[in-house]
């Protein structure tokens, strides 16, 4: 049994229309994976199907060997979490609360546990935001609000973690930060796969892009192999110079 | 206030004082009236104390705390299930259906069956079908969400109201004002059999919603949110809907749609102990019941020999309180 997700012929489809199509893939190891591709290429879908939040999906879908509709969901929120796009509250909930939902499945009962707490403690001071654990969620400003989400997805402490544009209304401060949080977390031996519209940052941090494109996958490889001059114009249509970067990765430039 | 993290010591001390506060409205309630009433007395079986006591005043008041408990903690739950601040009991038309069920009862003359009058008997059943019907145009298969609830709920919300205008429209003038005090809500002295029925489905109710707080605190957030963390969300959600529709059509039927006290009380919770179900729940239950308690007694007694109808006295009464402590809460800020 190993961690991670098989992906095998997966489709799916929204009032006829194919978002999502045959897809085969093998996600695994402790790596940071990154999903790009144009808007409607079916990247948030796919990523419903691997969190198991969609099942009405063809095909099949395998985590750590075993079918994603025969995992009970508890078990399952065990090993795989999921930071949402963003999160709107109606509720004044205060950001300790928000992260301690990330213990629900631990256990039911009417209290969290001391084991809660520490997790709770641990996942918020990995993502720096115990200084406000105690204000209300929805008058954090966009990059604490990712932020104590993403803690209560780790406080979660899952052996996967899914994540659906994780820095979209970060400043680049913060976008650096949660991917140097996300590195961090492939060395304790996480598994990470994101989806976002950020070439550079993809380029800059990942192990593995897998480039979608009209719910099919274009190009799965490694970000010197994925982000290149052909695969932009494409697959998302633009005209862009490709530089080295640090570490040898590629430097998507726009313009002339 | 609501800032703390959740202890068992600090719930505890949160549901005592609300039920200490629920405990004196409501021994202190019966007390308040035209007539006085001394406990020794009544106890003692003393006439005429003992008969306003026990068959007057306080069946009334219990109907008041066990409504207004069972309110409050039904807006909890509404709200919470539609992530709407602004949902109520009624916003899903249970007690449309209610009132529908009565006015029909009204407008055939329905005396009803042994002791229980027509209009309830037939207001519990408007409320079933509603709640019926309700599911049946929401659901799609075994999946429902929060979305389709709404807009069934309402739809059927409409129509009933639809239906409530037509019969009164045809109905003679007798009949057009025992369905406008109806529709006005308010509380009187009932039996105690009832009492214990309407007890037994209140403690039950509000007894699994407490028990199932921290599903509710994650349904509240998304229902993404809560199936990514392991909460079967189709069903908690359809046990929330049931339960909280089974609580709102029961109390419906004996008070008819008494307004506000499911939006204020955990509106006002809220702002003073935040959004964790835990608290809110059970504390929803103690302060519901002890605001409708004191509405029904200044109801009753203010311009006495008149009676004031309860729905006026709690948005009179709970509007200006709610609008102070949103003002106070802004100014703190």
């Amino acid at each position: 049994m190993k961690q991670g997700f098989r992906l095998s012929a997966a489709g799916m489809r929204y009032n006829g229309a194919a978002v999502l199509q045959n897809v085969s893939l093998d996600i695994s190891g402790n790596r940071l994976v990154s999903i790009v591709g144009p808007n409607g290429a079916g990247k948030s879908t796919l990523l419903g199907i691997l969190a198991g939040l969609r099942r009405e999906f063809d095909g099949d879908c395998f985590y750590e060997g075993r079918s994603i509709r025969k995992w009970g969901r508890r078990e399952f929120a065990r090993r795989v979490s999921f930071v949402p796009q963003s999160l709107r509250l109606e509720f004044p909930f205060t950001a300790e609360q928000v992260v301690l939902m990330g213990r629900m499945p631990y256990g039911d009962g009417l209290f969290e546990s001391d084991e809660d707490r520490a997790a709770v403690d641990e996942a918020m001071a990995l993502t720096d935001t115990l200084a406000f654990r105690h204000r209300d969620f929805r008058s954090l400003s966009g990059g604490e609000r990712q932020r104590v989400v993403l803690a209560s997805a780790l406080a979660q402490k899952p052996a996967t973690l899914l994540l659906d544009e994780p820095t979209s209304f970060l400043d680049l401060k913060h976008q650096i930060s949660i991917y140097r949080i996300l590195r961090e977390q492939c060395r304790e031996g996480l598994l990470v796969i994101a989806v976002t519209h950020d070439l550079n940052l993809a380029a800059a941090f990942s192990d593995r892009v897998i480039v979608l494109n009209r719910g099919r996958v274009a190009i799965d490889s490694t970000p010197q192999e994925a982000i290149t001059r052909e695969s932009l114009k494409e697959v998302f249509a633009v005209d862009a110079r490709i530089e080295p970067g640090p570490e040898g990765r590629p430097w998507v430039v726009y313009g002339n | 206030m609501g800032t703390k993290p959740l202890t068992t010591r600090r719930l505890a001390a949160l549901i005592a004082v609300s039920a200490g506060v629920m405990l004196a409205a409501g021994a202190l309630a019966p007390l308040v009236g035209a007539a006085g009433v001394d406990y020794r007395r009544a106890l003692a079986g003393l006439s005429p104390d003992h008969e306003i006591l026990f068959f007057a005043r306080l069946p009334r008041v219990l109907l008041a705390l066990l409504a207004g408990g069972g309110l409050a903690v039904a807006g909890v739950l509404f709200q919470a299930l539609l992530r709407d601040a602004l949902a109520t009991p009624y916003t899903l038309g249970i007690s449309t259906g209610a009132s529908l069920g009565a006015v029909v009862a009204i407008c055939l003359g329905w005396g009803g069956w042994g002791p229980l009058p027509g209009t309830w008997l037939s207001a519990f059943a408007g409320a079933g079908v509603v709640l019926i019907a309700v599911l049946a145009v929401a659901t799609e298969g075994r999946r429902m969400s929060s979305f389709t609830l709404l807009l069934a709920g309402v739809t059927i919300n409409s129509i009933c109201m639809a239906g409530i205008m037509f019969l009164q429209y045809l109905s003679t003038f007798g009949q057009s004002f025992a369905i406008v005090r109806w529709l006005m809500g308010g509380i009187e002295a009932v039996d105690y059999s009832v009492l214990a029925w309407l007890a037994a489905v209140v403690a039950a109710v509000v007894g699994l919603l407490f028990w199932k707080s921290r599903d509710w605190n994650l349904l509240a957030v998304g229902e993404d949110w809560a199936a990514a963390r392991g909460v079967s969300t189709a069903r908690v959600m359809l046990t929330g809907y049931l339960a909280g529709s089974f609580l709102t059509g029961s109390i419906t039927s004996l008070t008819g749609p008494i307004g506000f006290v499911g939006l204020i009380v955990p509106h006002a919770l809220r702002l003073r102990l935040g959004a964790d179900h835990r608290v809110l729940i059970p504390c929803s239950f103690f302060w519901g019941a002890a605001f409708l308690a004191v509405c029904d007694t200044l109801s009753r007694t203010v311009l006495s020999p008149i009676e004031i109808p309860v729905g006026v006295t709690t948005a009179i009464l709970g509007g200006p309180f709610f609008i102070y402590l949103l003002k106070s809460r802004s100014r703190a800020h």
